[in-house]
Parts: structure tokens; C-alpha cells; sequence
């Protein structure tokens, strides 16, 4: 059994997704957004050290 | 305060109205504006929150950018059920409605040409895993085989190094041949970077994160492939994710404007 539908999405498969995929607009007519692969990197360092921290990290539970 | 405003999604004129409470990013409900003939749905958001500094500051704030991108999500998602969304990329914001309505002047054939390259099909996310069972191995063969000599344990080392290296490479094959499988049924497929375990909190090594563009009309028989690939392979675990807007099919990830 594969079915992942009814489990709560893990954010690594959105941010794959929403910073990774998606159209690109940029402009003058858009504020200028944060580079995304910066972001990206500083998530991981991020989530390292809140990793190294604390044992049970984020509120991953938290239903939108 | 000033209201920014923080587009998710393009897509053609919907036939039905969105949910009234179709709520989006910092749980202010999404609206459409319409401009030749196309729709922008967006919010408007506070410039304390969204400007390019405080949202530069946000995106680094793991809960806000959890909320944020769930959010996004929950709003493409509602759309999927109704039209194909054309979505944009996390955290695109502008100044105001006529900053949507040139982004869409400027950008009108493109986004014609992807909604229609798009219209009925969606995204399936697959990840293929293998397991890592060294530590279990290892406990398991202590008893049975205590090394008599020096030469013994190195022969042990060797035979479990190479058991290791085959259950790789055959996880590596099996992921190969899936994508293979997939990709012939699929009519479009992305590579993403296999993902870091520590982000994704998931057991074993991630050998294949993939995604495929498959109609809807033909995504039942596409699960069914991915459901019994998993059954041929032991050691290895397949993931399946959607379906999702073709977030990763956009094919307009460079800046044009």
C-alpha cells in the first residue's frame, strides 16, 4: 500500500515544489524575492542545528 | 498599512466561484483578479510581512516558511479541484493590482502556452528509499559468526561491505528502471535532488526523487504502476505524492521580464 494522500504533506516534498518549481516572475513590477537557493541552504544549516538542539524539532503536527 | 499583493497561482476565468473561506497565506482569504481574460488569485498582505526585507527574514524562519508554504499549497490545491492552475513560485509578491495586471500583459503568451500544455494533467511525486539496515545486520551476524582470526574478520567485513554495496546498487538499478517505467507512461518527467534525511525526517537513503506530468484521466493506472513496482525489490520503499498542481511542468522557471 503507496497511498500518501490522506497523510500530512512533509514540507521537504512542498519546498521541492513551491521554491524549486513554479513559474518565475521577477521585475520591476515584483518586489525582488529572496534568492531561493539561499534560502534553501540556510534551511538545511537551519534545520541542523535545531536538529542538534532539540531532539522532537519542529511543529510538524500543526494541520493547516 | 499598505496591502501587497501575494499571487499564487495563474489560471483561466474558473466556471465556479472559489470557496468563500478559501483561506491562503497568513490566513487571509484569496481573491481573483481577472485581466484579459486570464486570472491572477491572490492575497492581500500586510508590507510589514511580505515586503522584500521582512519576507527575505521570514524565509528563514522554518515555522513561518512551514505555514507559509502549506498556505500556498492549500490555496493551489482548492484550485486543482476546480481548473489547472498555472502555480508561481513561493513568496511572489507585488506592489498592488495594476503590478498584477502588467505581469500578465507582459507574460500573456507564455502563460497561455503553458495553461494549455498543462489543461487535465497533474503531478506525481515519487521517491524511491533504500533501506539502510547496517545497523540491524550487524547485530544479527555478531552471534553467528565471532571472528576466529584476523583474517576471519576481514573476510566478514568484506562479505557485509559487499552486501551493502549490491542492496545500493540494486536499490540504484531498481530507482533507474522505475523511472524508466514511469517516464515511458508519463508525459513529462523532472529529477529533483534526492533529499537530505535530516530535512525530510524519512528512514534510509533516497535514491530517486522524481516527478511525472500524467493526465488526469490516466493517473488511476499510474499509481497502480508506481503500487506494484515496490512489490519486486526488497530493501526498497517507494513514495508516492499527489496529485499536485504541475508546479514542477511550469517550463517557465526563467525570468523573462
Amino acid at each position: 500500500m503507496i497511498a500518501v494522500e490522506h497523510r500530512e504533506i512533509a514540507l521537504v516534498d512542498l519546498l521541492d515544489r513551491l521554491l524549486a518549481g513554479g513559474v518565475v516572475i521577477t521585475g520591476d513590477i515584483t518586489l525582488r524575492i529572496a534568492d531561493v537557493d539561499l534560502v534553501r541552504i540556510d534551511l538545511n544549516a537551519l534545520i541542523s542545528s535545531v536538529n542538534a538542539q532539540v531532539p522532537s524539532p519542529w511543529p510538524e503536527a500543526e494541520a493547516p | 498599512m499598505t496591502a501587497l499583493r501575494y499571487v499564487y497561482a495563474v489560471c483561466r476565468p474558473l466556471s465556479a466561484p472559489l470557496q468563500a473561506q478559501l483561506t491562503g497565506v497568513a490566513g487571509i482569504p484569496a481573491r481573483q483578479l481577472e485581466h484579459h481574460g486570464l486570472i491572477a488569485v491572490l492575497s492581500l498582505v500586510p508590507e510589514e510581512d511580505f515586503a522584500e526585507e521582512p519576507l527575505k527574514e521570514h524565509l528563514e524562519d522554518l515555522e513561518w516558511l512551514t505555514a507559509t508554504a502549506r498556505a500556498h499549497q492549500n490555496v493551489v490545491d482548492a484550485l486543482t479541484g476546480v481548473t489547472t492552475p498555472l502555480p508561481l513560485r513561493l513568496g511572489t509578491v507585488f506592489r498592488d493590482d495594476s503590478g498584477v495586471r502588467v505581469m500578465i500583459e507582459e507574460r500573456e503568451e507564455d502563460f497561455r502556452h503553458a495553461l494549455d500544455r498543462l489543461e487535465g494533467r497533474v503531478e506525481w511525486g515519487v521517491k524511491v528509499y533504500v533501506e539502510q539496515e547496517e545497523e540491524k545486520e550487524a547485530v544479527e551476524e555478531r552471534p553467528a559468526a565471532r571472528p576466529a582470526s584476523g583474517r576471519d574478520y576481514l573476510r566478514q567485513r568484506r562479505r557485509r561491505t559487499a552486501a551493502h554495496e549490491q542492496r545500493g546498487q540494486k536499490a540504484d538499478e531498481f530507482a533507474a528502471r522505475l523511472h524508466e517505467a514511469l517516464s515511458g507512461y508519463a508525459e513529462d518527467a523532472r529529477l529533483h535532488a534526492p533529499q537530505n534525511a535530516t530535512l525530510s525526517g524519512a528512514t534510509g537513503r533516497n535514491v530517486l526523487n522524481a516527478s511525472y506530468l500524467v493526465p488526469r484521466s490516466r493517473s488511476e493506472e499510474f499509481v497502480e504502476l508506481v503500487d506494484r513496482a515496490e512489490d519486486d525489490t526488497p530493501g526498497v520503499r517507494v513514495e508516492l505524492t499527489g496529485p499536485w498542481a504541475a508546479y514542477s511542468f511550469t517550463g517557465l522557471t526563467q525570468g523573462v521580464a
